[in-house]
């Protein structure tokens, strides 16, 4: 069936409101949306490593989440999920689960989670392939501790750990491709995406990942209002400059097969994507006009050498 | 029907494991517990058990992997070591907070540096306050057969808390005894199934394991697990008349050897209570009235039981294997005079730290601490109360 938005809004929330997110935080829509994908027929466990996410809808006594959910560290969302699974496993062999029923088995971490102290459990559960879905919710930054740098920060942001000043023009390093690297693993599946248009890109992608067998990855641009510094309204407006400026292409990666989702018809400066945000505001100062210049060579290299691996 | 078997700590872990036939077992090796999910890997290629078997990247890993198994709904083991056992820490409390009865068999060994692969409680040890039960073996018996008890401990509804099975690195996990192995159909029976109320899988009730918990509600929350604790001595031996009954070895918090009548008594644990037991025997004939305490149950440390046996004696010497660098004496010292506290006829007690990275521990170092003990008893000086024992001058 062609993807509907106005049926996706009629579906039962498997994540409810009342939870503690900031408003316009952009986990909370990656997790609506992420348990849309879920056919409403079909039961989740949630694994959340620590973070603005599991701080925020699970503070006891009240959980946001309608399946199962379970938080137990910050590094080891992967570890836990892949004994989920394995419970799962013996359970269905054991006949304690019927043969018809399905539970997805869902993990979802920030970039801090994921690419940094949760990337060695992460690597060992997609080698070892169970059959999950991993979500990163990548707001660029450790939101939850009050934006220090991560891998996934990129160059030239304004970062708690790595603010600029006279001596510094915010952090050093360009953004982990952590995408790449989850590829390089071998998964039957693996795709960027973020909340633009009707959602459908990130609908059709979170729901091949979670009806994928074995480990899939779902890497999801997730602005953070406070971290990034605009206006929590703009939301979709920022996600969308993301895209068209090629600053985070959005692809899917099949049994190793490239496929990008989304061309923009016009690839616009990375400047526009960057002045919207205070954490870059020091690359307009004079004098650092040559970071907004680098930061576009090194989107346009990334761009190109995507679009090869594409064609 | 038992059989008579030779085989080492380690390989008795293996089997139990086998016997019980857990559902998932998430391993990662270090030296000296390695062996176990080695011998397991075996069952798994050969058939001889269901369980889902993760080879996982790390030990933190291993034991996340359980937390998740357990919060499923099924019954999750691992076995560590050492570093490995440090490495999990952070997860250990995880498990006990969550109460998840995952059961855990350490082959205690030193803690770096310098790196030593030998044994002392410097791992288990570290891990006291983590919410986890501890039960030590002196030998490979004691070990299979604590092992056969600990499900039912960890997992009994007023519990459910995870549980550390400890043997002695090397000494006992590798070193080949004599043991009497149960038939699998009676061990099957006396673990019984695995059936938590509440868990991830169930279809009728989602749960929700691992919630913030603001100030309003955590300090509820760790007040319900020091009561689970404190409700884990009355199941640690309802298990064991259990398994007396069943299987004919008898066990409790602690084995208190020659002490009805003793004058002094040594408190100490593990394999190295066979010499302390040595050292009694010839003081007795002597006529010497020695006695030896040896700390089985070390979570929930049995404080008032052991007060009562010691209660009366005239000098006692706690002997810890691990150095907690207090600088005022090790672990089970704390416990041991803490126990004592409130007791109007207390022993002068002394601690010894010994043993540790497998420095070994003789009849004639027994008889040492012994003889310095009967100097207290007949009203020496106690002098410096805590020492070190069996190092070289310089």
């Amino acid at each position: 069936m062609a993807y509907n938005l106005k049926n996706e809004m009629n579906k039962e929330e498997r994540f409810h409101s009342g939870h503690r997110l900031c408003a316009g935080c952009g986990a909370g829509i990656v997790c609506r949306a992420m348990m849309r994908a879920v056919d409403p027929e079909d039961r989740a466990v949630i694994c959340n490593a620590t973070g603005c996410l599991e701080v925020s809808s699970f503070q006891y006594p009240y959980t946001a989440w309608e399946d199962s959910y379970i938080h137990t560290a910050f590094e080891n969302a992967s570890a836990t999920a892949s004994g989920v699974e394995a419970a799962y496993n013996i359970m269905k062999k054991k006949g304690k689960i019927a043969e018809d029923e399905n539970v997805k088995i869902l993990t979802i971490g920030g970039d801090g989670g994921t690419y940094d102290i949760g990337f060695q459990s992460l690597s060992g559960a997609l080698e070892r392939g169970h059959d999950f879905t991993y979500f990163c919710y990548d707001n660029n930054a450790y939101m939850n501790t009050g934006t220090q740098r991560s891998s996934a920060t990129p160059r030239f942001a304004n970062a708690t750990t790595t603010p600029s000043g006279i001596e510094s023009v915010g952090k050093k390093q360009n953004q982990k491709d952590l995408t790449q690297i989850v590829v390089m693993h071998g998964v039957p599946y693996a795709a960027q995406t973020t909340m633009f248009g009707n959602l459908k890109d990130f609908h059709e992608k979170a729901h091949r990942a979670i009806y994928t067998k074995g480990p899939a990855f779902v890497n999801v641009l997730t602005p953070c209002p406070r971290g990034w510094g605009y206006p929590a309204e703009d939301l979709m407006e920022i996600c969308k400059l993301a895209i068209d400026t090629c600053v985070w292409p959005v692809y899917e990666v099949v049994e190793g097969e490239y496929r990008l989702t989304y061309e923009p018809k016009k690839k616009l400066p990375v400047e526009e994507f960057m002045r919207r945000q205070t954490r870059f505001k020091h690359c307009f100062a004079k004098g650092n006009e040559w970071t907004i210049e680098a930061a576009q060579e090194y989107v346009d290299k990334k761009w190109e050498e995507l679009l090869a691996k594409c064609n | 029907m038992s059989i008579r078997e030779r085989m080492s700590g380690n390989e008795a872990i293996a089997t139990a494991m086998r016997q019980i036939n857990p559902d998932v077992f998430a391993m990662f090796p270090i030296t000296p517990s390695t062996e176990i999910p080695q011998y397991y890997a075996q069952y798994v290629a050969d058939g001889r058990v269901d369980t889902e078997f993760i080879t996982v990247e790390s030990e933190h890993s291993s034991l996340s992997a359980c937390l998740g198994a357990e919060a499923a709904g099924v019954r999750a083991v691992t076995a560590t070591s050492s570093a490995g056992l440090s490495f999990m820490n952070e997860v250990l409390y995880v498990a006990a907070s969550s109460r998840l009865p995952v059961v855990l068999a350490v082959a205690c060994r030193a803690l770096t540096g310098p790196i030593n692969i030998n044994h002392d409680y410097s791992d288990s040890m570290a891990e006291r306050d983590s919410g986890f039960i501890q039960i030590y073996g002196e030998n490979n018996q004691e070990v299979y057969d604590n092992y056969l008890q600990a499900h039912r401990i960890a997992e009994h509804p007023d519990v459910r808390l995870p549980l550390m099975i400890c043997e002695d690195g090397f000494i006992t996990s590798h070193a080949i005894e004599n043991i009497e192995i149960e038939d699998d159909e009676t061990v099957k029976n006396f673990v019984g199934e695995y059936r938590p109320e509440n868990y991830l899988l169930k279809k009728e009730n989602p749960l929700a394991v691992g919630p913030y918990g603001v100030s309003n509600y955590y300090m509820e929350a760790r007040v319900a697990q020091a009561e689970a604790m404190k409700n884990a001595k009355k199941v640690i031996l309802d298990v064991a008349a259990d398994f007396e009954k069943t299987f004919g070895r008898k066990y409790g918090f602690f084995e208190a050897y020659r002490c009805e009548d003793a004058d002094i008594v040594m408190v100490i644990m593990g394999s190295c209570a066979g010499t302390a037991r040595a050292a009694a025997d010839k003081l007795r004939e002597q006529g010497i009235k020695a006695g030896v305490i040896k700390i089985r149950v070390f979570r929930p440390f049995p404080g008032p039981e052991l007060a009562e046996v010691l209660k009366g004696k005239k000098a006692v010497a706690v002997m810890d294997k691990s150095e907690g660098f207090s600088a005022c004496g090790g672990p089970l010292f704390a416990e041991t005079a803490g126990a004592c506290i409130n007791m109007k006829d207390r022993p002068a007690m002394v601690d010894i730290v010994f043993g540790l990275g497998g420095r070994d521990f003789t009849v004639e170092a027994a008889l040492s601490v012994f003889d310095r003990l009967k100097g207290i008893a007949e009203g020496g000086e106690i002098g410096e109360v805590y020492t070190h024992m069996g190092q070289r001058e310089r």
